[in-house]
């Protein structure tokens, strides 16, 4: 209904009027920009409103009126309990259960067994030799760091995204109001989560731990809740037959068949709760992102790429193995096997544990490789990226220059020249011509709580970067993409470099651009274009490949030579994907505009930072939803780009 | 004997109380149901906004080890009644009595007994649990009801190798073909020894020669359990093949329910003679369906009345009475069967 009523909508011709009406003020309101009233170029102060005092009257009433404080500090002394048992066990602090820390090589033969079972041999031997590698590497300590902080947070929230996602999934009215919610949550900035954290826990492991568990739970209940509503009628009706209660439906039937949706959400849990704790170096957990961040500052490249490497190891082992596992399928054995039989792994994995306990015992470098005696490849990558850098300096120096001086500057200056009515008429036309009247109020009132946050130059900063960014990735990421598609062998290792990409902590992209352009804004820049294009690159991929082959031969058929084909027939059937990794280039760049803020800009994300180094909760949730709004904005404008296009019976 | 009682079901003897009885059953779809069914109550032919109405008016009995055959293209409406027969769908209006009781006042914990211990069910997609293999989805009632580990999987080793598939226990069922899938979707649905027994187009996801071999097994299954069926079916033939009663729906309607026979010989409705006119009647009409009750005995061997004109083809030919008897499986002379009139049929000329 509400389809059919949209077409004659977006065909009457009055949404291009309205929109260029709107479009015409704002550039007569540029053009007249001399003659405006200083009201019109920028908020008036009157109208600015003091969010931050309301959020933080809201936050000091829920903390000491409440008494919040004391429920937060209590989940937070078990929490902190839990994390003690694994540092214990990982990396040998000193609190109970006081047997640790296990010898690195019974940790990385568990690891090399799970690989084993969840994906063969290939994915054992990955998943073993990344322990190894951290253990010779002398990075023991501070991987085990890391993980004993995933360890707690991943599994509490797995349990906590199953809870309200079999809520939302259960009752409507949860859903409805879980969605805005987890909407906000999945665009607001990582540092955001951190200040109101630091108010109720203060700085260290637990605190990383919480915000952690905070940040990584939405997917989880978008999972939860997708896979039980694509549970097959049939399979529940099954079970209802079967005399099953609604309980019993729910343990034995739903979840069990929503099964491979919920492990997907398990892993998007263990990959945000990597970013989120590499990331939290910067309320004090230590780890390797703690290592990381005072490498980085310090310029010290070839030590900072070696932790780099690990982090990315990482990332990739757990995704592959906890991809692994949703994608398992069971395998019967035939009857009458025995139990050693049937489970070879297990058995290998206890004789090797046992072996390895007693070597270690023999062989100390088994049980702990000593700083001393680790292997570093710091030097030699030193000396190759010095000769490098010298290499491409005289490149990379003009290219600062060029993007400095010709671009950047001119572009930044042109942003923050434009009247403040104008960019918001422009925003409204661009709505309106999209989605109509409401999409236009939906772009008005995102951007105009921006204007009366006071915040609007520094927003307009980041909107240039990201902007900028998102503009030089598809540059890079649409051809690259049309490039990979020629052949099936092409896309299929591009999309695998891209899924492996996209599983790396944001923080690691900033290695090699600050290697390669110091830190400034260059380096900003292009970090997030290479953060951002990687999405680009895939949904251009998956789009295309999407194209039905009948639809191609029919093309074929007609005549249609290579680039017809491409122009008229792939690429307009691609489009809505290759809108959605725009979409998603957006809001990565948003993150990475923001985490990139410490390597020095001048945007939303400065001072969000500044917000996080003062605990200054008002403060920082407005900058943090200043940001979500900007990535809600065009989320918003791309779904209903996609609707229409459906709605007029495209492609969607 | 009265003709009556030989066309009606075969199964029972003297008046039975039947197992399932739908009285003026309703199932509307939509936002406002009961307003929907409202309208209609006004004009019967109105179309409600937004609703659709996929049971309209329905009332009929299955009598105890019946086999009801519910016939109907896609979008008639025999699933939904099927599901409202077992509850999986809250009937709009009207009453569905169950061995006397009406389901739709069952409290929740009724409703689920009554499932756990009268009713088995088998889906078109089979319906099974991906996680567990054969034998975990065959014992999946029983553990519902709270059955001990070591009966239920002795039971559900049984209903296996009855369903022919010994040997597969463990195996899960993404390893299976789709007839395996659907041997264990039955046996499932017999796990905990039902009476009534809801089969909703189980063969129509199978190819034509495994549907055929699956026919047969259930034919050999039903001739063994003697249950009460509720059969779906969009397949004409399929449900000649196997039901002692069709009944045929069109827009939640039952357009006509009777036997096999009947059905072939007067269609009530231009629709359902449409589906009867391509078909080769000789192969459907059995003796006892076409004999007439006679007053004077007829001299000589009497014809089995439980086999079609098709397989009688040759004593058919042979015979030259002009009246041949008809007798039961019992022995029991019940008619005569004018030899002209089933050459005729025999032939492809008019009945």
């Amino acid at each position: 209904m509400s389809l059919a009523e949209r077409i004659p909508l977006a065909r009457t011709g009055t949404g291009p009027r309205v929109a260029l009406i709107l479009l015409g003020t704002a550039l007569l309101l540029v053009i007249g920009r001399n003659l405006l009233p200083a009201g019109l170029m920028r908020p008036p102060e009157g109208l600015i409103l003091p969010f931050a005092d309301w959020i933080n009257a809201v936050f000091a009433f829920l903390r000491d009126d409440l008494g919040l404080m004391q429920v937060t500090r209590a989940f937070a002394a078990m929490l902190e309990w839990l994390l003690d048992v694994t540092a214990n066990l990982l990396y040998g602090k000193n609190r109970w259960p006081r047997i640790g820390p296990l010898p690195w090589s019974v940790v990385a033969i568990s690891m090399a067994a799970l690989g084993w079972a969840l994906g063969g041999w290939r994915l054992a031997a990955l998943s073993g030799g990344t322990f190894v590698w951290i253990a010779v590497m002398g990075q023991w300590q501070w991987a085990m760091e890391t993980l004993s902080v995933i360890v707690v947070a991943a599994p509490f929230s797995i349990l906590l995204g199953l809870v309200v996602g079999i809520a939302a999934w259960r009752w409507t009215w949860a859903a409805r109001a879980m969605n805005p919610i987890l909407n906000i949550a999945q665009s607001l900035p990582h540092f955001a989560y951190m200040i109101p954290v630091v108010v109720f826990i203060g700085v260290g492991p637990k605190a990383g731990a919480i915000v952690t568990i905070i940040f990584s739970v939405p997917p989880m209940i978008r999972m939860t809740e997708l896979g039980l509503r694509k549970v097959p009628e049939e399979v529940v009706e099954a079970g209802r037959m079967g005399g099953a209660t609604p309980w019993q439906l729910l343990r034995s039937v739903r979840l069990p068949t929503a099964r491979t949706e919920i492990l997907i959400g398990v892993n998007q849990v263990i990959m945000q709760c990597l970013a989120m704790v590499v990331l939290a170096s910067f309320i004090g957990m230590p780890g390797l992102g703690q290592k990381l961040l005072q490498l980085l500052q310090a310029l010290k490249i070839g030590l900072s790429v070696e932790i780099g490497i690990t982090i990315v190891l990482i990332a990739v082992v757990l995704d592959r193995l906890s991809k692994a596992w949703a994608m398992r399928q069971p395998v019967h054995h035939d009857e009458g096997r025995t139990w050693v039989r049937r489970h070879p792994v297990l058995v290998v994995w206890a004789l090797a544990v046992v072996a390895a306990f007693v070597l270690a015992q023999a062989v100390p470098l088994l049980a702990e490789v000593p700083r001393r005696q680790a292997l570093s490849i710091a030097g030699p990558l030193d000396a190759l990226v010095d000769g490098f850098i010298r290499l491409v300096d005289p490149v990379t120096t003009w290219l600062r220059w060029f993007l400095i001086t010709w671009l950047l500057i001119p572009l930044r200056d042109g942003m923050l020249w434009l009247p403040f009515s104008a960019v918001l008429l422009a925003l409204a036309a661009a709505g309106w011509a999209i989605g109509g009247l409401r999409s236009a109020l939906v772009m008005l009132g995102f951007f105009g709580l921006i204007a009366l946050s006071g915040w609007w130059d520094r927003a307009m900063i980041t909107v240039y970067m990201v902007g900028f960014s998102v503009l030089i990735a598809a540059m890079i990421g649409f051809p690259l993409g049309i490039w990979a598609t020629r052949s099936d062998a092409r896309a299929r290792r591009v999309l695998l470099l891209c899924d492996t990409a996209q599983t790396f902590p944001s923080f690691i992209y900033l290695i090699p651009v600050v290697m390669l352009f110091g830190v400034n804004d260059v380096a900003v820049v292009a970090a997030v274009v290479t953060f951002a294009a990687v999405p680009l690159i895939r949904y251009t991929i998956e789009g295309l490949r999407g194209v039905p082959a009948e639809l191609v031969e029919a093309a074929q058929m007609s005549g249609a030579t290579r680039q017809q084909m491409l122009w008229h027939v792939r690429l307009p059937f691609a489009l809505p994907v290759m809108m959605v990794g725009v979409n998603q280039s957006v809001m990565f760049s948003l993150f990475m505009v923001i985490i990139a803020a410490f390597i020095g800009t001048q945007d939303l994300g400065q001072e969000l930072q500044r917000a996080l180094s003062a605990t200054d909760v008002g403060k920082g949730m407005v900058l943090g939803l200043a940001v979500a709004f900007m990535g809600l904005a065009v989320d918003h404008l791309v779904k209903r780009l996609t609707e229409r296009r459906r709605a007029e019976g495209m492609p969607g | 004997m009265p003709v009556t009682q030989v066309l009606s079901a075969p199964a029972p003897q003297g008046p039975a109380d039947p197992v399932i009885s739908c009285r003026n059953v309703w199932k509307i779809f939509g936002p406002r149901p009961q307003a929907a069914r409202a309208e209609l109550r006004l004009d019967p032919d109105a179309r409600p906004q937004g609703h659709v109405v996929a049971v309209h008016d329905v009332t009929l009995d299955v009598m105890p080890g019946e086999m009801l055959v519910v016939m109907g293209l896609s979008g008639s409406g025999k699933s939904t009644l099927v599901r409202c027969l077992s509850r999986l769908n809250e009937i709009t209006s009207g009453e569905i009595l169950v061995e006397g009781r009406e389901i739709g006042r069952l409290s929740e914990a009724e409703l689920i007994d009554l499932r756990r211990r009268k009713m088995g069910m088998v889906f078109q997609s089979f319906g099974l649990l991906p996680n567990r293999n054969a034998l975990e989805n065959v014992a999946f009632p029983l553990e519902m009801r709270g059955q001990d580990r070591r009966s239920r999987i002795e039971r559900a080793r049984e209903m296996l190798a009855l369903v022919g598939l010994k040997g597969r226990e463990s195996y899960f069922p993404r390893e299976l073909s789709g007839g395996q899938q659907q041997r264990v979707g039955i046996a499932r649905s017999l796990a905990v020894e039902p009476d009534i027994w809801f089969l909703d187009e189980p063969f129509s996801a199978l190819d034509p020669l495994i549907r055929r071999e699956m026919q047969d097994e259930f034919l050999r299954l039903k001739g063994m359990l003697r249950k009460t069926i509720i059969f779906i079916t969009h397949d004409f033939d399929e449900a000649l093949r196997l039901a002692d009663r069709i009944a045929i729906m069109k827009d939640g309607r039952v357009e006509q329910c009777d036997t096999p026979d009947r059905i072939v010989l007067s269609p009530a409705t231009d629709y359902v003679a449409r589906f009867t006119a391509e078909i080769d009647r000789a192969r459907v009409l059995r003796a006892s369906g076409l004999a007439a009750p006679t007053g004077q005995p007829v001299e000589g061997p009497s014809l089995p009345g439980g086999q079609t004109l098709r397989e009688l083809a040759r004593q058919l030919v042979n015979d030259s009475r002009d009246w041949i008897p008809v007798a039961d499986a019992a022995g029991r002379t019940t008619g005569v069967l004018e030899r002209a009139k089933a050459l005729d049929i025999l032939l492809g000329g008019a009945a």
